[in-house]
């Protein structure tokens, strides 16, 4: 029998032949923490040891509320410098890199074969790269630094083969959606999701991240794509250290396989209050928005930026919304700026806010009051998540977001090629 | 053994309405973080759950962010498990982590209402309530030495010390 690529990964951490149903305790490669570092800081503490066990595997960004919006953040930021100081944890970045979720691939952490463990529940986003990476609590991020060790259960496999091309106006975002609104919130719960077929290598290492992303939605304990050719040139120049590539077999047991045909597909809408009540663009167009958010760990890098910037070219943000940007890394920003996608945003009345997670989870920079309902290109829409238990957020495409913003109302982005 | 009642509630319960966002960052004690347990879905919940209740809800309880606050809040206002159909799996993680006990039991899901008033015998397996006794799944192996331990703070620094 053979194995798939997570069986192989965790395998070769555990140093044996391992299968789906199994529980290992291994030492992971990276562990990612962002601000909520002060919260585990306070664990660890706890744990009656000085030193974290292995400085350098720890991976610390600030990009949740960034900069600070009050003195307890402030708080937070400053115990976590001192933290970082004392400790000695090389890796740690400031809030000048951008969202943890973009900035570990750009640097070079995130690759295959690596076990990267993180106290987000995005963190499955460098499966992208043929990662196993998953998301933990504080507790046990906290314990994880003190014993470089975790255990962990070799999840079954649910594989979805791609095929044909998306159609204009499409995207990988739409995909992952209407993946949700068929099979529901926990159609991958505890599993692995592997992204496979005839079309996955035709997916950008961006459209890869964001599926990979967004199997945070659908339950996954991991997501990912084989790596292939496009994710070693992606990785050139970046990656900190060599990696052992891995991919399944043939033979591989998966649990269950799905079919998805890109070309039948059109754009998505996850409606309020979850990921998975999903409908196609046909049944909401034409409800009025007041904000519109494009960026966060889902849907904020270069070619999301692009896809907006080209039906805002020309075009202006309507009068009766806030178009948000956040472009997902600084590294993003600048490339936005080289390509002239920042000042057609600009020139269409967008506002730019710097790189981090923005409002997509509720604590500032764009908050709703009662009443007020967002299309964003972020990976949540739960009730209150983005302001007021009242307000209302759609979920979509940053091509369906900018077409949104034009037309002051839910719209088809098709429409405005 | 535990006595209490019940608050009841459907699929799908998100860390989001069970301990919101805009606290997420703010550093608080437990009976601080209780006073916002389900704010966004159940307004009365944290004025009067009592040390004891228990919720039972449906599939994907826990479902979204990893903030381990949705399993701190419940803890903190006492309460004394999560009966469910199934659980998302970081949340699953976090409360075994923090030793709140999660049970999967469909029957006491479907059986079970708000108010009702249960006895937990977490030793025994069993709920009970004037509606049956329901026998929960038992909790896989790896995670029993965590719980017995009263969570993974306690059970690390008890094999810290050892080394």
């Amino acid at each position: 029998m053979g194995k798939t690529l997570t069986e192989k990964v965790l395998g070769r951490k555990a140093g044996k032949d391992v299968q789906a149903g199994e529980v290992i305790t291994i030492s992971p490669d990276v562990i990612l923490s962002h601000d909520n570092s002060a919260a585990i800081i306070q664990e660890f503490r706890k744990l009656g040891v000085k030193k974290v066990r292995a400085p350098e595997k720890i991976v610390i960004v600030l990009d949740h509320i960034v900069p600070a919006s009050d003195e307890k953040y402030a708080q937070n930021h400053k115990s976590i410098r001192e933290f970082v100081a004392e400790q000695g944890i090389p890796n740690f970045f400031d809030i000048n890199a951008g969202i943890c979720h973009q900035v570990l691939p750009e640097q070079g952490f995130a690759l295959p074969g690596k076990v990267i463990v993180g106290s987000d529940s995005h963190t499955p986003s460098y499966g992208a790269l043929g990662a196993f990476a998953t998301g933990i609590g504080r507790t046990e991020t906290a314990c994880t630094w003190a014993t470089d060790e975790i255990w962990l259960r070799v999840p079954e496999t649910m594989r979805i083969d791609l095929s044909g091309r998306f159609r204009a106006g499409v995207f990988a975002k739409d995909l992952s959606l209407k993946l949700i609104g068929d099979h529901g919130a926990e159609m991958a719960n505890y599993r692995a999701v592997e992204f496979a077929g005839p079309a996955a290598g035709d997916f950008s290492v961006g459209a890869r991240l964001t599926l990979a992303n967004m199997s945070a939605e659908m339950g996954a304990k991991n997501g990912y794509f084989a790596p292939d050719a496009k994710t070693l040139k992606w990785l050139e120049g970046r990656a900190r250290g060599p990696f052992v590539v891995a991919s399944s077999d043939p033979d591989a047991r998966f649990e269950s396989i799905l079919a998805y045909d890109l070309d039948a597909l059109e754009p998505q809408v996850a409606c309020p209050h979850t990921v998975d009540n999903v409908k196609p663009i046909g049944a909401v167009a034409g409800k009025p928005v007041n904000q519109v958010l494009i960026g966060t760990c889902t849907n904020g890098r270069l070619e999301d930026l692009e896809a907006a910037a080209a039906i805002f070219k020309g075009r202006k943000v309507h009068s009766g919304v806030r178009c948000l940007v956040i472009p997902a890394s600084w590294e993003v920003y600048r490339e936005a700026l080289k390509s002239g996608a920042l000042a057609i945003l600009a020139d269409a009345g967008c506002v730019i806010l710097n790189s981090g997670c923005g409002p997509c989870l509720g604590a500032h920079e764009g908050i709703m009051a009662a009443g007020e309902i967002c299309l964003s290109t972020s990976n949540r829409n739960f009730r209150g998540r983005m302001g007021h238990r009242d307000s209302e957020i759609y979920l979509a495409s940053p091509a369906t977001a900018a077409a949104t913003a034009v037309a002051g109302k839910i719209a088809d982005p098709r429409e405005f090629a | 053994m535990s006595q209490g009642k019940v608050w009841k509630y459907g699929d799908n319960v998100n860390t989001d309405v069970i301990f919101p966002g805009r606290y997420t960052y703010q550093i608080m004690p437990p009976e601080e973080m209780a006073k916002h347990a389900l704010e966004d879905l159940d307004p009365e919940f944290a004025g009067s759950v009592r040390p004891g209740d228990i919720i039972v809800a449906g599939k994907n309880f826990g479902c979204g962010s990893s903030r381990e606050q949705a399993a701190a809040c419940l803890k903190g206002a006492g309460v004394r498990a999560v009966v469910a159909r199934s659980f998302a799996r970081i949340y699953f993680r976090n409360a075994i982590n923090l030793g709140l006990a999660v049970l999967q039991c469909d029957e006491a899901v479907e059986a079970l209402e708000k108010g009702d008033a249960v006895d937990l015998d977490l030793a025994k397996g069993e709920i009970r309530s004037a509606k049956g006794t329901f026998r929960f799944l038992p909790l896989p192996d790896s995670v029993i030495g965590i719980l017995d331990a009263g969570g993974l703070l306690e059970y690390t620094k008890k094999k810290l010390a050892k080394e």
